[in-house]
């Protein structure tokens, strides 16, 4: 094994590492710990793009924990989708952290080791290759959240935790049921293993197995906010402080990638000869989400809450996309994957920045007065007031947020939506699934820009008190650089596209993953 | 006889924790999570078939009959489901008390229902 085989194993044990040093210097050296934390974030970054270049177009990377061959030892396996998601993460932790630096670090104790936890839980979970250390990397995400949720304290905080804990403790038995009748029914728990012997129908109790499957997917959808399974994501999401949610935007994607990740492997190939069971149900279950978080974002009052129903517009698009099973429709799911968790996370950060120069409670009173039609005119209001340049660069970050989520020219939200709606226009005649999905994907994005555009003139126009937030710029940073990111994935969409459908494509012809660990020397 | 004791145990387990799971104090929400976990144990355990009076742990000298053990194997993953729900549940019984402490109710939505 030479060293850059290492590199596999690197996202997990290098945060672990950060976290753990973390824990043992003093709360009250704060700058230290930013600096480990910060470096361990780049460094992961680093570590991403290395292994991007390494994830081959063919087949996967395997990485023996402790030497023993696929079934029997715990595997790493790196194909491109894992690296891609990695990489995300990485991104999403150095552009939290920075932000952090402002005040939200010293918000509560443990900030910086409970997000590099977050991040090794993360990083686990896409680079599993075996379902009972998928539910122990869950669970270490899931236990670093639960911190991160609480992080600032207060009722709010607090009680929106307590419901977002107790949801998660029940999903995470769901998926130990599920996971042990898997092995009951097959005696393996390695996902390569499964899929082989799946496939080659040497499972004895078929029926058992699929229950075990459909239990362990109702896990995973409660990740990922599958609606009716999502009603605890707009509280505890809005409750969060503004770095714990720009992380929390990649949570869901993580349950969203552990049912692409099962899905392919276990019915990628039936789902071209007949489909299965599972599947059209999956479909109409990511369109309701798609639908009920248009919904949400409509009837959103604050701006948190409205990024919380567009974590749900982007997961119930993904879930619907994901389920309909074509590899250029899962390759343009990818890409909206990618930029749409970007967005949302600088949308998170940037709604932490807008609110602050505002009195709370003024937007239901805004709503309110909108609804009743007793919105005093301000006539005598002097006109042509210079705009702050912090508020001007908020709202340029503000419209370029609205622009990503909605799906409009020029940003990436527009090249992966249109991607979308270009595979599921390809084989004519086209279904009437397509076309409910594309009125869907439209309807949403429409209703995302009538949301951020109310939200957005009542925020940065139609505010004659509003004073200049006192914003620093290393809060403004992350968000620059997230949005520049989106900006910089439009300019190289092809390449960008190109990969993620390779990635698509070594997702639905399993059968290399499935080889690559099983015969891993 | 084992497999009806067990089962049964599971049952009765599973269906007080699903019912105490729904119930609007947190005490029982809590309470009604570790009753749930301690059902799901058993289940992983069951599923690596019940055997009584066999070792999980092969002897060196002994010929490898596999008839003759038990499997390790959910006995390991027990055990880190274990430890798992013992650390989150630990967790839980923090925030059920700072959200008594916060609010003064130990209603889950952090607010008593009128009427």
């Amino acid at each position: 094994m030479i060293a850059h085989d290492h590199l596999v194993i690197v996202p997990v044990v290098l945060p672990l590492a950060a976290g753990a040093i973390m824990l043992v210097i003093d709360e009250r050296r704060l700058a230290v710990k930013a600096a480990i934390s910060i470096g361990a974030a780049l460094a992961l970054v680093g570590v991403g793009l290395a292994l991007i270049r390494i994830a081959t177009p063919l087949g996967a990377t395997v990485y023996r924990v402790g030497n023993w061959p696929a079934p029997f030892g715990i595997v790493l396996v790196l194909d491109r989708l894992s690296a891609v998601m990695v990489l995300l993460a990485a991104v999403l932790g150095v552009a939290s952290l920075v932000f952090s630096l402002a005040r939200w670090q010293r918000a509560g104790p443990r900030f910086h080791s409970l997000v590099q936890f977050l991040l090794m839980g993360v990083n686990g979970a896409f680079l599993t290759g075996d379902l009972f250390n998928l539910f122990v990397f869950f669970e270490v995400l899931l236990a670093a959240s639960y911190g991160l949720a609480l992080h600032g304290s207060g009722a709010l905080r607090v009680r929106a935790s307590l419901h977002y804990i107790t949801m998660n403790l029940a999903a995470s038995l769901l998926f130990l049921i599920g996971a042990s009748l898997i092995y009951g029914a097959t005696g393996t728990l390695n996902m390569a293993d499964l899929a082989q012997r799946w496939r080659e129908s040497l499972i004895g109790d078929r029926t058992l197995f699929e229950v075990g499957g459909a239990i362990l997917g109702i896990a995973f959808l409660v990740k990922a906010g599958m609606w009716p399974l999502c009603f605890w994501l707009p509280g505890a999401y809005s409750a969060a402080s503004a770095p714990a949610g720009a992380l929390f935007a990649i949570l869901t994607k993580v349950g969203v990638y552990a049912v692409l990740r099962t899905g392919t492997l276990f019915l990628g190939v039936e789902v071209a000869a007949s489909p299965s069971p599972g599947t059209p149900w999956l479909v109409a279950a990511g369109m309701a989400t798609l639908a009920f978080g248009t919904l949400g974002v409509l009837a959103s009052q604050s701006l948190s809450r409205l990024a919380s129903y567009s974590v749900l517009v982007s997961s119930g698009t993904l879930l619907a996309v994901i389920a309909l099973g074509k590899p250029a429709l899962t390759g343009a799911a990818l890409y909206y994957l990618v930029v749409s968790t970007l967005a949302l996370s600088a949308f998170f950060l940037l709604v932490e920045l807008v609110e602050r120069g505002r009195t709370p409670g003024a937007d239901v009173l805004a709503v309110t007065a909108e609804a009743f039609g007793t919105e005093q005119q301000d006539d005598d209001e002097p006109t042509g007031i210079a705009i702050p340049a912090a508020t001007a660069l908020l709202g340029l970050a503000f419209a370029s947020c609205a622009i990503m989520l909605a799906g409009l020219p020029p940003l990436a939200g527009f090249v992966g939506k249109f991607a979308m709606l270009h595979a599921l226009l390809e084989p004519r005649p086209v279904p009437v699934t397509s076309w409910t999905m594309l009125a869907l994907l439209v309807g949403s994005g429409f209703a995302t820009i009538v949301a951020m555009g109310r939200a957005g003139v009542r925020r940065f126009w139609a505010t004659p008190d509003m004073r200049a937030p006192r914003v620093r710029m290393v809060e403004l940073i992350p968000i620059v650089v997230l949005l520049a990111l989106c900006v910089g994935l439009t300019v190289q969409a092809g390449p960008s596209l190109r990969y993620l459908e390779q990635a698509a494509q070594m997702l639905h012809a399993p059968a290399a993953y499935v080889h690559g660990v099983l015969s891993a020397r | 006889m084992t497999e009806l004791v067990v089962s049964l145990a599971i049952g009765v387990l599973a269906g007080s924790g699903v019912w105490l799971l729904l119930r609007p104090r947190t005490f029982q929400v809590a309470v009604g999570l570790t009753l749930l976990s301690y059902a799901v144990n058993l289940f992983i355990l069951a599923m690596g078939r019940l055997r009584v009076g066999a070792a999980p742990v092969v002897a060196a000298a002994a010929s490898a009959d596999p008839a003759r053990y038990a499997d390790p194997l959910p006995q390991a993953l027990v055990l880190t489901a274990i430890v798992i729900n013992f650390a989150t549940t630990a967790l839980l019984l923090v925030v059920l008390l700072a959200s008594r402490g916060l609010t003064g109710t130990d209603h889950v939505d952090g607010e008593e229902r009128s009427g």
